[in-house]
């Protein structure tokens, strides 16, 4: 599924909207939460799962190249963790 | 950031009733939820890829009594953030790296 098969699908779920209006909203509710998780804030996303950021230390590695010492800066990534129901609900079918 | 908190920031930002934003979250989640489901991926692009794997069955063991078991075949679910989000999250360290 692809976004703008997902906003097919929820436009089709919501009266009263036109398809352009179920877009908007779809982009809005992604942006908002990339714009929270650039944040740093924890997304909570119950029953679905929740998004959090993690941060890297900055680290000495070497280059595999030329051995010669590198600082790896430290930095920030994102991590998902699915949701007790739907984590059910993806094993509760035969798959 | 709570569902509830997400409903309030797309009424400001879109101007829909807050009843109405909780509504649109719940449908938007119960969809990408069925489609995960159905074994089928999910892209949002600029966003990311959550993709569902198929873990085989495998031996394992109670941590607590030491018992060991076959843990069995299941479905899960990875998410992998999109570059553009990848880049917004990462761009941020400088404020709190030490």
């Amino acid at each position: 599924m692809t976004r703008s098969e997902l906003i097919e699908k929820v436009s089709e779920r919501l009266e009263g909207f036109t398809l352009k209006q179920a877009e908007i909203i779809v982009e809005t509710f992604f942006e908002t939460l990339s714009e929270a998780l650039s944040r740093g804030e924890k997304v909570e996303l119950r029953g679905f799962g929740n998004f959090r950021i993690k941060t890297r230390n900055p680290r000495k590695a070497r280059n595999p190249k030329t051995g010669q010492a590198v600082e790896v800066p430290g930095k920030r990534v994102v991590y998902f963790r699915t949701g007790k129901e739907l984590r059910d609900l993806m094993n509760s079918k035969d798959g | 950031m709570t569902r509830a908190e997400l409903a309030r920031i797309i009424f400001e930002k879109v101007g829909l009733p807050k009843k109405e934003a909780q509504d649109i979250i719940e449908i938007i989640l119960d969809t990408m939820k069925q489609t995960l489901a159905e074994g089928e991926s999910v892209k949002i692009t600029g966003f990311g890829t959550f993709n569902v794997r198929k873990k085989t069955p495998r031996r394992g063991r109670n941590p607590q009594t030491g018992e060991e078991m076959e843990i069995s075949a299941r479905r899960v679910i990875t998410f992998k953030p999109s570059n553009i989000l990848k880049s917004m999250i990462e761009r941020h360290d400088d404020q709190g790296g030490q």
